[in-house]
């Protein structure tokens, strides 16, 4: 594990295709569509934030997973971490869709608590709404516990429960409810009609540059909680 | 796969016979169903359909939080290494999803009868309301149980399962409620999809208890 972490091209990777996505995403030709217009260009933002979220959620739980076959407190360090930059992702790709929406969804003639309303009940935004409050419980739940073993079986058991609930939810949510969303009834940008050829030369290094960005800052957190915790790893 | 039954059956018949001789836990939940309708039925008089089924809803996950908050959280210390000498954790878990089955469904229909009885019953297709609150019940205690399991090694109350549940619970919850908006109009089929995604998820829950419940119960 210490071996990947201190390698060093994967973060020059993850500057040069950020510079990239930044240069590329504000200057390059875009589509220009009715309403979306230049705004199009946020999806090498909002939604790249989703899909770094969901990839570190996913690695959280991986090593959940693997604390509980193994017991070595390293992977529970691990795994709390991610979760917590995956929640920095989600609210970042919270705040990244507020702006979105505010030139595309608002209706410019309501005041902005009317049409909250409207846009709270987006089952995408649902979806999102219940893998941040999981985890939200999954840390209350860790914090409450004293003991650092029963602390780590317990919050490993909860992550992989509650993982186990979130994709069916994401899957089944946005079935039930009408959806203003892009993509209302499957992953968005994924399909091959949903994006111009052009736009997916930047959204896909995008993708994996934020989300080694994020893989990047929970490296760095995990080894500062290492340092901290070295006595009791050391045993 | 004899003996496990026997097990189960063992451990099912213990929870049994422990609600019958200390009937306050059954009887408070009851009177919580009671006071809670009764205050409903004071604040609302006569509410719409929607109104209706999202208050049924949400009273049913309350009730579920207090019915089953209780199954692990009884078992003391002591009594738990005791169990772990003689049952697998997968019996033992089978056995705590089954009683609080059984008891959330016998909940569930003692919620819709005080339902109807204060607040009138819109469901137009009665029976099928009534397999969707069996359903729902069955639905909402089996993935408290396995919370309540977490809360009670965590050595916390019931407020932390409401934290812990609530986000799990919301996809089924809407479905229910979607399925029984179907039950209220009398020509509405109501729809077998979310029903069998229902069903699945159960499974899943069943399942996953199956698989994590063992690192949960060792100390």
């Amino acid at each position: 594990m210490d071996a990947y972490m201190n390698k060093w091209w994967w973060k020059i990777l993850a500057v040069l295709l950020l510079v990239y996505t930044i240069i590329a995403g504000l200057l390059f030709d875009v589509p220009r569509i009715q309403i979306l217009n230049e705004t199009i260009r946020n999806l090498y933002f909002h939604v790249c934030m989703w899909f770094a979220m969901m990839i570190l959620f996913t690695i959280s739980v991986v090593h959940a997973v693997k604390y509980l076959r193994t017991n070595n407190l390293k992977s529970d360090i691990l795994s709390r971490h991610y979760a917590v930059v995956g929640i920095v992702f989600g609210l970042l790709g919270y705040a990244t869709g507020t702006m979105w929406a505010s030139y595309t969804w608002v209706d410019p003639n309501n005041p902005a608590a009317a049409s909250f309303g409207a846009i709270a009940r987006e089952p995408k935004l649902i979806g999102a709404a219940i893998a941040l409050l999981i985890y939200f419980a999954y840390l209350v739940l860790r914090d409450s516990i004293q003991d650092i073993d029963k602390k780590a079986r317990i919050s490993s058991v909860y992550n992989i429960f509650a993982f186990a609930f979130l994709f069916p939810s994401i899957w089944i949510i946005p079935r039930l409810l009408p959806s203003l969303h892009p993509g209302g009834d499957g992953n968005p940008a994924l399909n091959p009609q949903d994006i111009d050829d052009r736009m997916r030369l930047i959204f896909y290094p995008a993708v994996i540059g934020w989300t080694l960005l994020g893989v990047w800052i929970a490296t760095l957190k995990v080894r500062l909680s290492i340092l901290k915790e070295k006595n009791l790893l050391s045993k | 796969m004899e003996q496990s039954i026997k097990h189960i059956w063992t451990l099912l018949k213990k929870d049994i016979l422990l609600e019958v001789r200390q009937q306050f836990s059954f009887y408070g939940i009851l009177l919580y169903i009671g006071a809670t309708i009764f205050v409903i039925f004071l604040a609302i008089e006569d509410p719409d359909t929607r109104v209706w089924n999202g208050l049924f809803w949400i009273i049913q996950l309350f009730v579920c939080i207090n019915a089953v908050a209780k199954s692990f959280l009884q078992e003391s210390q002591s009594r738990m290494l005791y169990f772990q000498s003689v049952v697998s954790p997968q019996n033992f878990v089978f056995a705590k999803l089954l009683f609080n089955s059984l008891l959330m469904l016998v909940m569930s229909l003692l919620s819709l009868l005080l339902f109807s009885l204060f607040m009138g019953n819109p469901a137009e297709q009665l029976l099928a309301f009534t397999g969707i609150v069996f359903l729902g019940g069955w639905s909402l205690s089996l993935v408290f149980s396995f919370l309540a399991a977490i809360a009670a090694k965590a050595q916390q109350n019931a407020a932390i399962m409401a934290i812990l549940g609530f986000p799990l619970i919301i996809p089924q919850l809407i479905m229910l409620i979607k399925i029984s908006d179907a039950a209220f109009s009398i020509n509405a089929k109501v729809p077998l999809t979310p029903v069998l995604m229902l069903v699945a998820l159960d499974a899943m829950v069943i399942l996953l208890a199956a698989i994590l419940f063992p690192y949960l119960w060792k100390d």
